[in-house]
């Protein structure tokens, strides 16, 4: 017997913070539910040399003369689209249904490359504007700024090929799922930083 | 294709470190090779190099500070020794470009590589043991974040030797350590460096911080937590605030320096005072991260020697919580002179002063708990007693710079320095050392020899006032920090006072390697069966020295605050009874060790520019990473048999 | 490491992202889509459009950000205010708390440096 004493109260009177180790999955969702947390302080490092230097132009071009907001709503559309499809493979992964998995994932995927796409497009454009991450802090600020939230795009999208490799080689394995539904919470937290990068970088240039 | 390295790089012409460097190569190459020749790298690998035990990785974290400590306190002798010397008309011994390094290096290695492992190693060690659970949320992300930070303080170490160090502080501001002022590889090496163990120590943060909200022992809700855990998981959620500004800071400073970026450089619209700014808004909330853990270590020890309970367990909880939120308020103290308005320095001036309150509270609790209590004057006890005179002067000298117009007379000076010695040592050092004595027992299954600890306790005291009471007066007299000459005469005796005092700290440091090299012979003699040297109060006490691997035979149920001590009190001190059942614990994992090797490669290629070999060690840090993911078979299970034999050999050993 | 056998699957509450019983399925995620539509939209509007007062239009912005944000947290993550949300919930509020000081403080302490000493670009700018 683990329980030397009893504790003589009915089960669901006992607090939460009373009723010993949480299951592995509830432990695994909190660990990366903080380092999202992390994540989003890095980023807010980042915002935070943004909004300071977002003036400093060094007598080069600024933001209201570079953005292409048309450009933007689309990769806006496309991320956010994106969210929604990894939440439907989050219900197929709960019905444990692989075809619908691998279908909304890769819809997903299709989604942040574009994404990805139009962002290295409006990159290349304004680098060969003359608008070059070395020309001026405000540029250095953007271009990292947007680039990193960009490499975390790129990233997620290489551990989505990894999970889908997991997906066909270990089958719906408790330690998969786990791992998916980290990678689900990831890409959820992608959309919230883009709305941030949006609003201050791109609406916030007038 | 090497890139920046050539021959030039290994400093033929500069004695100290072509000494040093070379004494370091041949007694690791003897220590691997008489480890070889004895067949000890087996049992090495498979029960050190990759084991995801916390009490090992606790231990190796320890051992890592202790040689650190070592490097680092060389370079403070050396420092000393400098400035003893260097006055009026003599230069002393060490060009300034030497001298730029040594103290840059000194409070690099002490802050990251001697401090925070230390601290994560008492950590690691004792959490889970109080909590009652078996291991850590992420016992396979523990070891890697242990080996990350071996790789950081391998970089830092390999550039004594191949290369050079910073020459700008232990911060590197820019905009001296931008390419234009440093264009030599001594802030790469920091920055990469720091990168790679910044990544282990967030980690970590995430970890003990899941585990101590996550995994606790049945009833023991957070009221019933000892108090070391709450201040863990204070400092852990510092770790998950604060670590990440770190990251993104020294990665613009790098984009700087490798593409050219205009974060804060001088032209281009860089502005170097943001790099302060975001830097101290890390570097405030790290200095609480060491201290707060170390004060948990003083409510355990004054506790369990005053045989009472802990005063004010509310308020104490309350105080920490309150020192880890107004931790992230009070940055700006660093740079008061920066040039804020006085609105701004005030508002930052008050806050920092009032963080001076919960510290006040958790003072007068710990001085309450002793108060009436039947106290046993043990070497960790003295290191209490020695950290609560000598902390309250740091605090106090603290509470005086919060103040704007005299940390204008006051800041960067050796007042400043005295300061911050006093309460890194006074606070973060006397608690470290009395965490290591009070848990050896626990550790390895025997005592250190208390008199000897006692002998080391006084040298560090003495050691310490000598050392920095000249500064604070110094300070107050006009000289800053940094020097490596100084024209002022009259200073020379002070700081003659201060290299003594460094002599008394030296033996305090002998004296605790003599400790260990005693007591380690007379291991046999000093044997501790019991598991429960000092009649302990919490739950790490209840099981044996040392511990199995899976901690607790049976896990236990909690009814309150002083887990063991209750259990004590019922007569059911060895709660561990039949039946046993199989316990799974995480089986051991290389992939700690195999990213740090990439990790510590793919650095110093980063540093001296050599891309290809840089690429090859990314990719090498994501199969290993990828190979892992594959490995399913994650548990090991030791039959129910195994453990009851454990108990009964145990049972056995105490009663005789 | 929790013994398998010996967890209760409530204890310390829920994790975060997983909603058994409030999770209404393809309604909930449908639902957060098109809030989040509706104001990113009212975003862009909001960044051309002459009918808000000019200098009211940063907060108007503030304001459809995070309200989007916390459509993202609420029908996406499923994180609420119940005791079983309890350390998450705490976990956003540290998160958030600690963004506002690193974003905000640094924009008032480095905008008050220059407000004491203007940068070369300001100078320039205030040359013209």
């Amino acid at each position: 017997m683990s329980v030397v004493v009893e504790t003589g109260r009915p089960a669901d009177e006992i607090p939460y913070s009373e009723r010993g180790p949480a299951p592995l999955e509830n432990v695994v969702a909190f660990g990366f539910w903080l380092f999202l947390l992390s994540d989003v302080v890095l980023f807010s490092g980042l915002f935070a040399a943004y909004a300071v230097l977002a003036d400093r132009t060094a007598g080069g071009p600024d933001g209201l003369k570079l953005f292409d907001r048309g450009s933007v709503l689309l990769e806006t559309a496309c991320l956010l689209f994106s969210s929604f499809t990894v939440g439907l493979c989050a219900l197929a992964i709960e019905r444990r249904s692989p075809a619908a998995t691998y279908l909304w994932a890769a819809v997903t995927f299709a989604l942040g490359a574009a994404f990805l796409g139009l962002e290295v497009k409006e990159f290349l454009r304004m680098i060969d504007a003359g608008a070059a991450p070395t020309r001026s802090a405000f540029l250095s600020a953007f271009f990292t700024l947007v680039g990193t939230h960009g490499l975390h795009v790129t990233l997620g999208l290489a551990w989505l090929v990894a999970m889908m490799a997991q997906v066909v080689t270990l089958g719906f394995l408790p330690i998969v799922v786990r791992r998916l539904l980290c990678f689900i919470l990831f890409w959820h937290a992608l959309d919230i930083v883009w709305i941030g990068v949006f609003t201050i970088v791109y609406l916030g240039a007038r | 294709m090497l890139g920046k390295l050539t021959w030039d790089a290994i400093p033929f012409d500069q004695p100290i470190p072509l000494l040093t460097s070379l004494i370091v190569i041949v007694g690791l190459a003897a220590v691997a090779l008489y480890t070889l020749w004895r067949g000890w790298w087996p049992y090495l690998w498979r029960d050190w190099i990759v084991t995801v035990d916390h009490k090992r990785l606790g231990i190796m974290y320890a051992l890592l500070a202790m040689v650190m400590l070592v490097r680092g306190f060389i370079d403070a002798l050396m420092m000393r020794s400098q400035q003893a010397l260097a006055a009026g008309g003599n230069q002393g011994y060490l060009p300034p470009e030497h001298y730029d390094q040594i103290f840059s290096a000194h409070g690099t290695i002490m802050i990251f590589f001697v401090a925070m492992p230390f601290v994560i190693g008492l950590m690691n060690f004792v959490v889970p043991l109080q909590l009652g659970v078996r291991d850590v949320a992420f016992p396979v992300l523990n070891s890697v974040s242990f080996w990350l930070t071996a790789s950081g303080a391998l970089l830092v170490n390999v550039s004594l030797f191949v290369g050079e160090f910073a020459r700008t502080g232990w911060l590197v501001y820019p905009p001296l350590s931008e390419l234009e002022f440093s264009p030599g590889v001594g802030v790469d090496y920091y920055l990469w460096a720091l990168q790679i163990s910044g990544a282990g120590t967030l980690m970590t943060g995430i970890n003990f911080t899941t585990t101590i909200l996550k995994l606790r022992a049945r009833g023991m809700g957070y009221g019933r937590m000892p108090m070391f855990c709450w201040t863990a998981l204070a400092s852990n959620l510092l770790i998950v605030a604060a670590f990440p500004i770190l990251t993104a800071t020294f990665a613009l400073l790098l984009l700087d320096r490798y593409l050219g970026f205009h974060f804060f450089t001088t032209d281009g619209g860089g502005n170097a005072m943001m790099f302060v700014n975001l830097i101290w808004a890390w570097g405030h909330p790290e200095v609480y991260i060491l201290v707060l853990p170390a004060f948990g270590i003083f409510s355990e020890v004054t506790a369990t020697f005053s045989s009472k309970p802990l005063f004010g367990y509310r308020s104490m909880a309350a105080a920490t919580l309150a020192i880890c939120i107004l931790s992230m308020l009070v940055w700006l103290h660093h740079f008061f002179t920066m040039g804020a308005s006085a609105n701004v320095n005030a508002f930052f001036g008050i806050m920092s002063i009032v963080i001076a309150v919960p510290t006040g509270v958790k003072v007068f609790n710990w001085l309450f708990t002793m108060y009436g209590g039947r106290i046993r004057f043990t070497a960790p006890l003295l290191w209490v007693l020695g950290f609560i005179c000598t902390f309250v002067i740091g605090g106090m000298t603290g509470v005086l710079l919060a103040i704007p117009p005299a940390d204008f007379v006051l800041h960067n000076s050796l007042f400043l320095v005295a300061h911050f010695h006093n309460v890194i040592i006074g606070g973060v050092l006397f608690g470290l050392f009395a965490g290591y004595m009070y848990w050896f027992p626990k550790a390895f299954g025997f005592t250190l020899h208390d008199g000897l600890g006692k002998a080391a306790f006084w040298c560090w005291l003495i050691g310490f006032y000598l050392a920095f009471m000249p500064l604070y007066w110094l300070g107050l007299m006009g000289a800053t920090r940094r020097m490596q000459h100084y024209a002022e005469t009259e200073w020379q005796p002070m700081m003659f006072l201060a290299m003594a005092g460094a002599l008394v700290i030296l033996l305090g440091i002998a004296l605790i390697f003599v400790q260990l090299f005693v007591s380690i012979r007379d291991r046999d003699r000093r044997r501790d069966r019991t598991g429960d040297p000092w009649n302990g109060r919490t739950l790490e006490w209840s099981i044996a020295s040392p511990p199995p691997a899976w901690n607790f035979s049976t896990l236990p149920q909690v009814e309150g605050t002083d887990a063991y001590w209750q259990m004590k009190q019922a007569g059911r001190a060895t709660a561990h009874r039949p039946p046993y059942e199989a316990i799974h614990l995480p089986r051991n994992s290389s992939v700690g060790v195999s990213i740090a090797f990439f990790s510590s490669i793919g650095g110093f290629a980063l540093v001296w520019h050599i891309w290809w070999l840089a690429v090859i060690c990314f990719v090498g840090v994501l199969v290993a990473a990828l190979a892992h993911g594959w490995i399913i078979d994650r548990e090991v299970e030791i039959p129910a048999s195994e453990v009851a034999a454990f108990e009964r050999a145990r049972q056995a050993g105490s009663a005789s | 490491m929790a013994d398998p056998t010996r967890t209760d699957s409530t204890a310390q509450g829920q994790p975060p992202g997983l909603n058994r019983g409030q999770r209404g399925g393809i309604l909930n995620y449908l639902t957060g889509l098109v809030f989040a539509i509706v104001l990113t939209l009212a975003s862009f509007w909001a960044a051309e459009t002459d009918l808000v007062y000019g200098p009211a239009v940063p907060v108007l912005l503030a304001s459809l950000a995070v309200a989007q944000m916390g459509v993202h947290v609420v029908f996406f993550f499923h994180i609420s205010t119940g005791p079983e949300d309890a350390n998450n919930f705490l976990a956003l509020a540290f998160g958030v708390f600690v963004v506002a000081l690193v974003v905000f403080g640094s924009m008032l302490i480095m905008n008050n440096l220059d407000a004491n000493m203007p940068s070369l670009d300001q100078i320039m700018k205030m040359q013209r």
